[in-house]
């Protein structure tokens, strides 16, 4: 029965509160939240979200551990930091939605795997060659999750190649080597969750 | 001449190369000049975040540790899009006001032999060094070609006035400071309601229907209010309402033509610069007929269209359509 159960990723001494707190870089102030749900209101795509922030943090302090993590929220979290500036106990609530995707990735536990994905083709072309590749990305995504609206993107593609608007190959960093080390060590000092 | 460094970031360099192209275009009508960062490398967007916490803010800190080391006396580190500013801003106020951070970054750096002192750089959006370095009145001065008759909706997005940690542009929901902007050019500039909603950003890669909403809100928005066409200071705002504005006309069965260009290119045009040279024409929502009203004749698209098909009488082999070769 032990053999087919995942790795255990969790750091057992800390309950998840304070494993989502602490691998949070800076001061996330997670621990302040009132659940006032002026977060929720105030989100773009909260709608369509499976929680708004101010349940999932709710979710968090009553130790929900995977629940949190399969749940869509940080995914569909667009970066707007609305809720953040709002927020009256100045939780760096969008912060805590990138920490919550990368524990929910190293958990292999995320629902969306379209978004994973796209953070994950983004990491790599930028640890390969240093910069983003806008062309790569697209059209892996594409083949991946939307090949039906292909035929559709394939034209926005030849109209971004005529208008010189997109590179068909990526662009090399001179000292590669010195980021992947920074970014090799890094990694080591990453909090564990 | 005022000399900045300048971070160009990935987007700049080619789906955004007409805000690159324009900034040029108009730096020297400022006197100001711009240096990149040597070597510079992605600032990990809104995707690097999600997978590697620790590593995200070394991959910036990077940048910044080498435009200190290449500073010159220049103190200001310019950025022109949304994600670079914010990821670049956010890592050095971050490793300033948290000294755990701060450390644990730089004995990452110091796998590359590289430090960043915290508070060694101010690192500003292109916007903030224009109205409040230049200033208003300056700008006034260089216009050539006022935008009279011109209704510009002005357009923020979210990352350069949110969460602006160093308050550089003093509101994060309803700036000023490219309405005024606008204004000292002549143009028609409406109090945009929408002007800090969000675009959307990445969500066209992961759910079109959320992001086709998002889209679709701010170009009804701008609609509404009869702008002419909407103007930006981000990149990814710029290709979502520009690029995707078909496939959002086609998702609703509406018929929205709003074009989207950058300040850059509006300030260009008002200094008296020709389109060409401003990369105007790169845009998918035609900016002609809005352009038309302030007398600038943008040249038709040039590319000639593929022939649909072959002649039967082609003896030559079938080979791939380059673009490149009809421009």
């Amino acid at each position: 029965m032990l053999t087919n159960s995942p790795p255990v990723l969790t750091n057992p001494s800390l309950n998840f509160l304070e494993t989502v707190k602490q691998a949070t870089p800076g001061d996330s102030r997670l621990t302040m939240c009132i659940q006032c749900g002026t977060c929720g209101g105030s989100c773009p795509s909260g709608q369509d979200m499976d929680h708004t922030p101010r349940q999932l943090f709710a979710m968090i302090r009553a130790d929900m551990r995977d629940e949190v993590l399969r749940s869509n929220t940080p995914w569909y979290c667009v970066s707007c930091y609305f809720c953040m500036v709002r927020c009256p106990q100045e939780v760096h609530i969008t912060d805590i939605m990138y920490t919550l995707k990368s524990m929910a990735i190293a958990a292999d536990m995320y629902e969306t795997n379209s978004a994973a994905d796209l953070s994950q083709n983004f990491v790599g072309y930028v640890e390969n060659y240093g910069r983003s590749f806008e062309f790569g990305l697209a059209t892996r995504q594409y083949l991946r999750h939307q090949p039906l609206s292909l035929m559709r993107r394939a034209s926005m593609g030849l109209g971004m190649l005529s208008k010189k608007r997109i590179d068909l190959t990526p662009t090399r960093i001179d000292n590669l080597g010195q980021l992947q080390a920074i970014l090799a060590r890094a990694k080591e000092l990453e909090a564990p969750t | 001449m005022t000399h900045y460094l300048f971070y160009p970031g990935c987007s700049m360099q080619r789906s955004a190369r007409p805000y690159l192209d324009s900034l040029m275009t108009i730096g020297p009508d400022m006197d100001m000049t711009f240096e990149d960062v040597q070597d510079w490398n992605c600032c990990g967007a809104t995707e690097y975040a999600a997978v590697h916490r620790i590593p995200s803010y070394a991959l910036v800190a990077r940048n910044l540790a080498l435009a200190a080391q290449q500073m010159n006396g220049a103190r200001t580190l310019t950025a022109g899009c949304s994600a670079c500013y914010l990821n670049l801003a956010k890592t050095e106020n971050y490793m300033r006001r948290n000294a755990e951070l701060n450390l644990v970054v730089n004995e990452a750096l110091a796998a590359g032999n590289l430090h960043y002192e915290p508070g060694s750089l101010q690192v500003r959006h292109l916007l903030d060094v224009m109205v409040n370095d230049v200033g208003l009145e300056a700008i006034r001065a260089r216009v050539t070609r006022p935008l009279t008759n011109l209704r510009i909706a002005p357009y923020y997005g979210c990352m350069v006035v949110r969460p602006d940690l160093d308050d550089h542009f003093r509101s994060e929901e309803y700036p000023m400071s490219m309405d005024r902007l606008l204004k000292a050019l002549g143009a028609e500039v409406i109090d945009f309601p929408l002007k800090t909603h969000c675009c959307g950003g990445h969500m066209t890669q992961i759910s079109q229907p959320v992001a086709f909403e998002m889209i679709r809100r701010l170009v009804y928005g701008a609609t509404q209010y009869k702008a002419d066409l909407m103007v930006t200071l981000c990149p990814m705002c710029q290709l979502n309402l520009d690029a995707y504005q078909g496939e959002v006309n086609q998702h609703f069965k509406m018929n929205y033509h709003m074009p989207v260009l950058y300040f850059t290119q509006l300030m260009g045009l008002a200094f008296g610069h020709e389109p060409e040279a401003l990369g105007i024409g790169k845009e998918f929502v035609s900016a002609r007929d809005a352009l038309a009203r302030i007398g600038v004749d943008v040249p038709e698209e040039t590319a000639v269209k593929r022939p649909l098909h072959r002649a039967k009488d082609d003896p030559s082999l079938p080979m791939p359509y380059m673009p490149e070769e009809n421009q």
